[in-house]
Formats: structure tokens, C-alpha cells, sequence
């Protein structure tokens, strides 16, 4: 028999502001412990939140990029709670009026269709410190950077079937926040972070007990702790037990996942409208304005870059679209080289393949768009060959030259389109081979194509590469032909 | 010089008659002396006092001086002041020292204003005796064995006793107004929204509001000038103009419409204290003001409600005294339960306990609605009343508490007749309402208070209806038989 899964994500979003939710400290990653944390968010006595404007206008950007209500009054409560990182002793959170309401996303499915998932809503809250257990020899130590740091909690219903599903899901949510500019998604640095509910049903019964696994931050770790978690369940269920609801651990390093507390647990958060921040008050005129000014989101631009750019199928579009700094490189690739199916291959193709392996971000690319372009100009007027263009474009990634025509110039590469010079060489060729020349002449037609490219090759290998093919092949078969 | 009031320490400062230095000398020689007397002070900063005071003779010297240039004032240790510590009443913070200026603090340093120590107060602002504060209870000036009233009472004692001409102090429920009466002075609490918080260590941060105590309704509205207006560190400030309050003192009382809410004058009344209130409002009504009967239904649930909403909003803000990051911190904490039990078992007093528990079951899932939500919507009820009255009358009068000042431990065994202190002043703060409270008469030789309550923002026509009385009047030149005798 067979079982349903049925999966809701609470995705919590660091939003990419200077200052943090209700501070000006900044928000900067990586600095030493406890240097960016002001008296507001060490909660000393007599300080007062205020909020920032900025992470407003970024959650309502979300909001409208998921086609949600956006809430004109929201109110930020206080859940409390003891713990050594939370220095006033609760988190300023929204619970009962969120400012984004109710939206929706949708997904491809990998069998070509797609796929609502109702967003429940969206709130804004601020962050915890951290706490470091190691090198403090048997004491913790407390980093108050993170404290305070504005962050999105993003709420589906429970509208996901399986992990390929939720991980769609996730990636579709990271483009449309990077897109947006309220994030900056970089998933190692916990800019992104996945609770993930699971529970298992039979197809018609009611829902299952659920659980929830917590803080995951990679697409890998999520399908990973999904599809644990799901035959977890599975295995309770048919082994005639019953599923605890709890919350889980997943460690992306041993693949594995625990409990780590049950419903029983829970602590009551004692949440109450916060009375140092009154009511958030929204304007339609705010509203408006963002709406006027939400940027380009990957859906649209995949639109656009089929219509704009001659040659570019709709897989191509997708690919290119969806990350927006992948996005903004291949524009720039395109507009520069004048070629834009050829700019589509360098950046799907030899530049996906060197930054992977490289293990770098589009961001770190050595060699800009513009020395792609430049390049990828010299293959269009052809002044260079595919392979030339490869030798070349090494150069651009070793840092070793400023732009493509540099390198040309300074190692003697253009492309020989002198026809009298291929001709001279062709001839040495075929003399040199006079007993491949016979074998041709006496092949059967429908062997030939395949036995000219010796010739070919031949003739490349004597011009160093340089040498344009297209005339090289009309050459050759030309000279074959006119002796038989 | 002592005798002086703060206006009159402005006029003598600005014709050079004294210097700042020679005025704050002689307070601090006062406070010096009296101090372990009336315990008002839990901090005296001579030194500090002494170099602003000198900063200050030199701009007055100089004709650049601000309207406070060179007086000195007291700051309940409510109020962070950088440098110097501010314990808000608590062994939590004894040792605490806050990086920064509060914005009240701010703002009367920069009106030239020389800070003379940090005044004792019920711990966390948590009482209405100052038997609470953790250095010991302050004595009420008129009658050395009874309180002051609190939560404010360290200022007003050192009001009353003339060891400092003006202070500053904070209201949650009564903390300036009752104190006031208690000890014979005049105490303002501001609209909430008029003075920043910033810096003003949080009781009930919805009902917290900051407010000067003085000897007069002019000296208040000195201090209120430099006080009150807009502070983008608080949201809860508002920005909206500053009047002066001083040039607002002489409007007539002729013509203005008095509000007498009957649920004022009831039972639990002291009939002494009734009699001077009556006596007061006669002299409203031969000023030409003219007295109307009104009635604010929901008064007697605003206690209730204040005992729920306050302890439950102090519960979250004092969350922040965990031991961690400041404050006192226990001795060899086992694991981290034991460092946040222990250092708040050492760290607080049995009322502060009391409300934080209060607080945190009020909160509590399953009696969130019956208790926090219905205290918020009694709320709004008691506020539709006061909207109501002022529809009707320009100010409403009434006693500041139904009794003079009690002896100390009168009240200790029952938490809840010490909190029926506060019948009359609760709704003002649970409204958000300005009110102030001045001298109106004695009974048994203790002090009674006169509360006015204004329309939002009506700051000014309170003062001038204060003001207005204490022309016709002398109980705000009154002072105690003993400081009289002591003070020649």
C-alpha cells in the first residue's frame, strides 16, 4: 500500500538591510564577536526599538512578488523566553496580524506542469544571537552580532508532496528574493534556513501526526532530512507505532537526524502585543510605489529573454533566468558579443563548468561579461576559431590579459582567412599524402565526407590552428574533387 | 537659598546675584547633612555637580546661558545617566553603569540644568511607599515615620526638604502624582507620547511616562520645557509642538469647566482629605471657573486592570536581568537554569517577584483573554469615559489619593490595600491623560494633593489652572515644622 507525504516549509529569510530590525548596528557578516551589537541590542535597560524602514519595504516587496495581501496594520508581539543569545528575554515577532497575508507560488514539476503552493503569510522578526560551545574550555561563549538582525519568516500551507517538490519550492523562493535584492541568499552564511513539516498519510485519510525538522540550510540537506524523515515515518507507521510530534534535528554531516524535543516540551511563549513599537501602519501610497518599482523576477525575465534574444529556446531562457546575477552576466555576455545564442552556450557551457569546478559564484567569475563578449566579438567576425577562442579565453581566466584582442595581438592568434595561404597549404598536404589521396579517389561517394576530415585536420595542424575551417574544408574537398 | 524656587534660582543665576558653584555647594552641603536623614538620594555625584556647575557659571558669565543654566536638579535613579550609576532602586543593578545619557537627562543638561545625584525610588518603580527600593525606605519630610509615597518618593522628599529645587520622575500609576501629594509639592505627568523614554529603564512601558516634581506649578513648567518633545529614539513619542508653559501660567481660570467625578469623592475617602479638596475647588469657583458634576462609570476597574496590564508588561521588560551581560550575577552558577533562577532570586525584591509573577500568569496560554485581554479592553472603556467627560469640561479635579501619608509598614502585610493608593491615579495613566497633583491643605499636619487631569496634551492649561491656585494660595510655600525650624 501506498503512502502520501505531506510536507509545509517555515522558511526564515535574513533580509539584506545595513542596519538590523530595530538598530543601527550593522548587519555585516563575519566580524569579530560582539563588535556589531549597539546598547539596543545588548537590551540594556532604558533603550528603546525603533523600526527600520528598510526591512518594511522588504518584506512588502516579498509580499507582492507571491501576489499576497499586504496587510495595512501589522502588529510586532514579544514571545518570550530565556536563553543566553536573546538578550531582552523575547523576540520581537509578529504572530496575530502579520504584514504579508496570504499568497501563493507556483512550481514546475519535473513531468512539464506545475504546481500552486499557498503561502500562508509572512512576518518580520528579529534574530537571535548565537551561542559558540567550542573553544571555551567548558563555557559558552555568547556572539550578539546576529542579535537583532532583520529576518522574514515565510509560512507555506501544507501543499508539498516530496522533498523534489519542496526543494523546487525553495529554489523558485531563492531566486525570487535574490531577484528582489532583499536577500542576499547565501545559504552557508544562514541567510536562508528551512523548517521543514512532515507527516505521512494514507491517500483519502486525514492528516498524520507531523514533525518538524529545523534549520536546514542547503537545497541537498532539505531533500536529504525530507526523504530520512519521510521513510522514518513510514517505518513507524508499518511497524504499527505511532508518529511522535516533535521537533527534529538533521546533521547534514553524518546524514542523520534526531529528536530534540516533543509537543510535551513546548514552552509557552506568553506572546503580547510589543508596547514600545506601535501599531505598523501601511499605506496603499507605499504599496503603490514598490509595486511600480518591484524589479525584473525570473518568470518575466524568462519571458523577456525568449522575445529579445534571437535563438534563445525556452529551456535556454529558463537556465538563464532564473539567478539573477547569472542573469545580469549573460545580458552583459550578450550586448557585448552581439550574439546572444552564442554568449547563452559560453555562459551555460564552459563558464558554468570552470566556475563549478573552480567552486565559485557567478559573482567571483574571473572573467567579466564584457571580456566574454569580447571575445565571443572575434568568434563572430571570425578572427578566431572555437579552439583559439578557448586558448584565449585561459588567458582571460588566468587574469594574464585585460581584454581578448590583447591576447590576439600579443601572441600572433588571428584567424587565417587568406585564401591564397590556406590554398598553399592544402596543396602541401594533399602532396604529402598521396597515398590517402588515392584511398579517397577510389571510396565510394558516401565515404568521402568522413575521409576528408584527415585532410582537414591535416591543414589545421600545419597553420597552428589559425586557419579558418570553413574555407579550409571548402579548399580541400575543392582540390580533391577537380584531380579525380 | 535653599528657600528659593527654581524659577527664582533662574533670575538670581541670570542677574549674577550667586554663582552656580555657590548654589550647588550649599545644596550639596544640605544633602550632605540631611541625607541620612531622609534617605532621598541613593547617589550623590559632587564632583560631577561641581564641574557642570563651574561650565555653567562660565556661560552665564559668557550671556549664552540656556534657560536652566546653572541649576541644580535631582534625577530619579530611574533615568540612565552616563558615568554614573543608575541602580533603579535594585541590588539587580547596583553596580550598573549605562554608556549613555537618558533623553530627559539629555535634555535638562543641555537646558544648563546641574545634575546633583540620583534620587531613591520603589525598586523598579514598583510600589507606592519607597519601601520597596533596596537601599531602605525614604522618610517623608512632613512625618519621619511615614513614607513618601513612590514610586518617586526619593524626589519628592528631596523636594520637600529643599535639598534639591526640582527633580525629575517617572508615573506608571501614580509615581509622581501620589509621592507629590504624600510630601506637599507638585508632580506633573506628562500625556504619554510628550517625554522620551529613551534611557527611562522600563516598568509598563504603555503607562511609563517621565514628568517633573517642584515646589510650584511655574517651576514644573520650567522643567517640562526642557523635558518634553519629540525623540526619534522613542516610537512612542510624539511629535508634536511644544508650547510654553511658562508664558501659558497666566491664563485666567474664569470661565473654565471643572469636571467633579463623583466615583472621586466616595467611600474610602479620608473626610479630611475630602475637606481640603472641597475647600480647593472653592477657590476654582471664585476664581469664575465653574464647577460641573460628572461621572466616569468604569473607574473602579481601573486597578484591576492596571494590576494586570503593568505586571504583565514588566514581566517581558524585565526578562533582560538575566545575569548575563550586566547587573548582578550569581555566585558559581551550576548551569545555565541556575544562573538565570539564582540571579533573579538575589537579584529582585519580594514586590518586583510578586508583579513579575503576576505578570507572567496573566500572560500565560489559557489566561491571556480572561486576564490581559479583557485588562486592554477595560482599558478603552475607562479612556471612552475621560473622551466622554472632556466633551463636556476642560479639566477634571478631584483628590490625588484618599490619604495623607501612612506609616511605614501600615500597609506591608497587604499588597492590595497598598495598591487601593492608587484608586485615583491609575485611570490617568491607563488613558494615556496628562494629570498633575499640588499642595491643598493638611491633615494632622500632613500634606494633601489636589489632582488635575487634562485633556491630551493640555500640559499648558493644567500648569495655568495650578498656577492660578497657587497665586490665591500658600500650601505649595508651606514646609515642614522641623525643615522651618532646621532651615533658618
Amino acid at each position: 500500500m501506498n503512502w502520501e507525504t505531506v510536507i509545509g516549509l517555515e522558511v526564515h529569510l535574513q533580509l539584506a538591510t545595513r542596519s538590523k530590525l530595530f538598530s543601527g548596528a550593522a548587519t555585516a557578516f563575519g566580524a569579530a564577536p560582539n563588535t556589531q551589537a549597539c546598547a539596543i541590542d545588548l537590551a540594556l535597560p532604558g533603550t528603546l526599538p525603533v523600526l527600520n524602514r528598510a526591512a518594511m519595504e522588504m518584506a512588502i516587496r516579498f509580499g507582492l512578488a507571491v501576489h499576497a495581501e499586504i496587510n495595512p496594520v501589522s502588529v510586532f508581539e514579544r514571545k518570550n523566553y530565556f536563553y543566553p543569545d536573546l538578550p531582552k528575554g523575547y523576540q520581537t515577532t509578529q504572530l496575530a496580524r502579520p504584514i504579508v497575508g496570504p499568497g501563493h507560488l507556483d512550481i514546475e514539476l519535473t513531468d512539464g506542469g506545475s504546481k500552486r503552493v499557498r503561502i500562508h503569510h509572512a512576518h518580520l522578526e528579529e534574530d537571535a544571537g548565537k551561542s559558540l560551545h567550542e573553544d571555551f574550555h567548558g563555557l559558552s561563549g555568547i556572539d550578539l552580532n546576529r542579535a537583532g538582525t532583520p529576518l522574514i519568516e515565510i509560512v507555506t500551507e501544507p501543499d508539498l508532496a516530496s522533498a523534489e517538490e519542496a526543494v523546487a519550492f525553495a529554489k523558485k523562493l531563492h531566486a525570487i528574493v535574490t531577484a528582489l535584492g532583499i536577500s542576499d541568499g547565501d545559504m552557508s552564511q544562514g541567510s536562508m534556513r528551512f523548517d521543514v513539516n512532515i507527516s505521512v498519510r494514507r491517500p483519502g485519510e486525514p492528516l498524520g501526526t507531523r514533525t518538524e525538522t529545523k534549520n536546514l540550510n542547503s537545497f541537498r540537506f532539505m531533500e536529504r532530512a525530507i526523504y530520512k524523515e519521510v521513510t522514518r515515518q513510514i517505518d513507524v507507521l508499518e511497524g504499527g507505532g505511532r508518529v511522535i510530534q516533535e521537533t527534529r534535528l538533521y546533521d547534514g554531516d553524518t546524514d542523520s537526524a534526531r529528536a530534540m524535543r516533543s509537543k510535551e516540551e513546548a514552552n509557552d511563549y506568553r506572546y503580547f502585543p510589543c508596547p514600545d513599537l506601535l501599531p505598523l501602519q501601511v499605506d496603499a501610497e507605499l504599496i503603490e510605489r514598490l509595486r511600480a518599482t518591484q524589479p525584473e523576477l525570473p518568470e518575466a525575465r524568462r519571458a523577456r529573454f525568449v522575445t529579445d534574444y534571437d535563438g534563445l529556446s525556452d529551456y535556454d531562457a529558463g537556465q538563464l533566468a532564473g539567478d539573477t546575477a547569472t542573469a545580469h552576466y549573460f545580458e552583459a555576455a550578450a550586448r557585448a558579443a552581439g550574439d546572444a545564442k552564442l554568449a547563452a552556450n559560453w555562459v551555460m557551457g564552459e563558464i558554468a563548468a570552470r566556475l563549478n569546478s573552480a567552486e565559485l559564484g557567478i559573482g567571483q567569475c574571473p572573467v567579466s561579461p564584457e571580456q566574454l563578449g569580447g571575445l565571443l566579438r572575434r568568434i563572430v567576425d571570425r578572427t578566431l576559431s572555437n579552439a583559439i577562442a578557448r586558448q584565449v579565453f585561459e588567458e582571460l581566466w588566468r587574469g594574464a590579459a585585460a581584454d581578448a584582442d590583447s591576447v590576439i595581438e600579443a601572441q600572433g592568434l588571428r584567424q587565417v582567412s587568406d585564401s591564397g595561404a590556406i590554398a598553399a597549404m592544402v596543396d602541401a598536404v594533399i602532396d604529402a599524402n598521396a597515398q590517402q589521396v588515392a584511398a579517397y579517389r577510389a571510396a565510394p561517394e558516401a565515404k568521402r565526407p568522413k575521409m576528408l576530415g584527415f585532410f582537414v585536420g591535416q591543414v589545421m595542424k600545419a597553420s597552428g590552428g589559425k586557419a579558418d575551417p570553413r574555407q579550409v574544408n571548402e579548399l580541400v574537398a575543392a582540390r580533391l574533387a577537380e584531380d579525380a | 537659598m535653599h528657600d528659593l524656587t527654581l524659577a527664582e534660582m533662574c533670575d538670581g543665576l541670570a542677574r549674577r546675584a550667586f554663582s552656580s558653584i555657590e548654589l550647588t555647594r550649599h545644596l550639596l552641603a544640605r544633602i550632605a547633612a540631611a541625607n541620612p536623614r531622609y534617605n532621598a538620594f541613593i547617589t550623590v555625584d559632587e564632583a560631577g555637580a561641581l564641574a557642570r556647575a563651574e561650565t555653567a557659571d562660565a556661560r552665564l558669565a559668557a550671556g549664552d546661558a540656556p534657560a536652566l543654566c546653572g541649576v541644580p536638579i535631582a534625577h530619579k535613579d530611574i533615568f540612565c545617566t552616563r558615568g554614573l550609576r543608575t541602580s533603579c532602586g535594585s541590588r539587580m543593578l547596583d553596580n550598573f553603569i549605562a554608556p549613555y545619557d537618558a533623553t530627559v537627562v539629555e535634555r535638562l543638561a543641555a537646558a544648563g540644568a546641574v545634575t546633583l545625584g540620583k534620587t531613591n525610588m520603589d525598586e523598579f518603580a514598583m510600589g507606592s511607599s519607597n519601601e520597596t527600593s533596596y537601599y531602605g525606605p525614604v522618610k517623608n519630610p512632613w512625618a519621619p515615620d511615614c513614607v513618601p509615597g513612590g514610586s518617586s518618593g526619593g524626589s519628592a522628599a528631596a523636594v520637600a526638604a529643599r535639598l534639591a529645587p526640582g527633580a525629575t520622575a517617572t508615573d506608571t500609576g501614580g509615581s509622581i502624582r501620589q509621592p507629590a501629594a504624600l510630601c506637599g509639592i507638585t508632580g506633573l505627568k506628562p500625556t504619554y507620547g510628550r517625554v522620551s523614554r529613551w534611557g527611562m529603564i522600563a516598568f509598563a512601558s504603555s503607562l511609563d511616562q517621565a514628568g517633573p516634581m517642584a515646589r510650584s506649578a511655574e517651576d514644573a513648567a520650567l522643567l517640562l520645557q526642557a523635558m518634553a518633545g519629540f525623540d526619534p529614539r522613542d516610537s512612542t513619542c510624539l511629535d508634536r509642538p511644544v508650547p510654553d508653559y511658562r508664558a501659558a501660567l497666566d491664563q485666567p481660570l474664569a470661565g473654565l469647566r471643572i469636571g467633579l467625578p463623583a466615583e472621586y469623592f466616595g467611600a474610602g475617602l479620608n473626610p479630611g482629605t475630602a475637606r481640603a479638596v472641597r475647600d480647593a475647588l472653592a477657590e476654582f469657583e471664585r476664581q469664575g471657573a465653574r464647577l460641573v458634576d460628572i461621572r466616569l462609570p468604569h473607574s473602579d476597574l481601573a486597578v484591576p486592570a492596571y494590576y494586570v496590564i503593568a505586571p504583565a508588561e514588566a514581566s517581558a521588560n524585565l526578562s533582560r536581568f538575566d545575569g548575563v551581560r550586566y547587573g548582578h550575577r550569581c555566585a558559581n552558577p551550576r548551569d545555565l537554569r541556575d544562573l538565570f533562577m539564582r540571579t533573579r532570586a538575589e537579584g529582585f525584591g519580594a514586590e518586583v517577584k510578586r508583579r513579575i509573577l503576576v505578570g507572567t500568569y496573566c500572560l500565560s496560554a489559557g489566561y491571556y483573554d480572561a486576564y490581559y485581554h479583557k485588562a486592554q479592553q477595560v482599558r478603552r472603556l475607562i479612556r471612552q469615559d475621560f473622551l466622554d467627560a472632556f466633551a463636556q469640561v476642560d479639566l477634571i479635579l478631584g483628590p490625588t489619593c484618599p490619604n495623607p501619608a501612612f506609616a511605614f509598614g501600615a500597609k506591608g502585610g497587604d499588597p492590595v490595600a497598598m495598591y487601593l493608593e492608587d484608586i485615583y491615579t491609575i485611570a490617568a495613566n491607563l488613558a494615556g491623560l496628562p494629570a498633575l497633583s499640588v499642595p491643598c491643605g493638611l491633615v494632622d499636619g500632613k500634606p494633601v494633593g489636589l489632582q488635575i487631569i487634562g485633556n491630551y496634551f493640555d500640559e499648558a492649561r493644567m500648569l495655568a489652572a495650578a498656577h492660578g491656585f497657587q497665586r490665591a494660595t500658600d500650601w505649595h510655600r508651606r514646609q515642614p515644622e522641623a525643615l522651618a525650624e532646621a532651615g533658618a
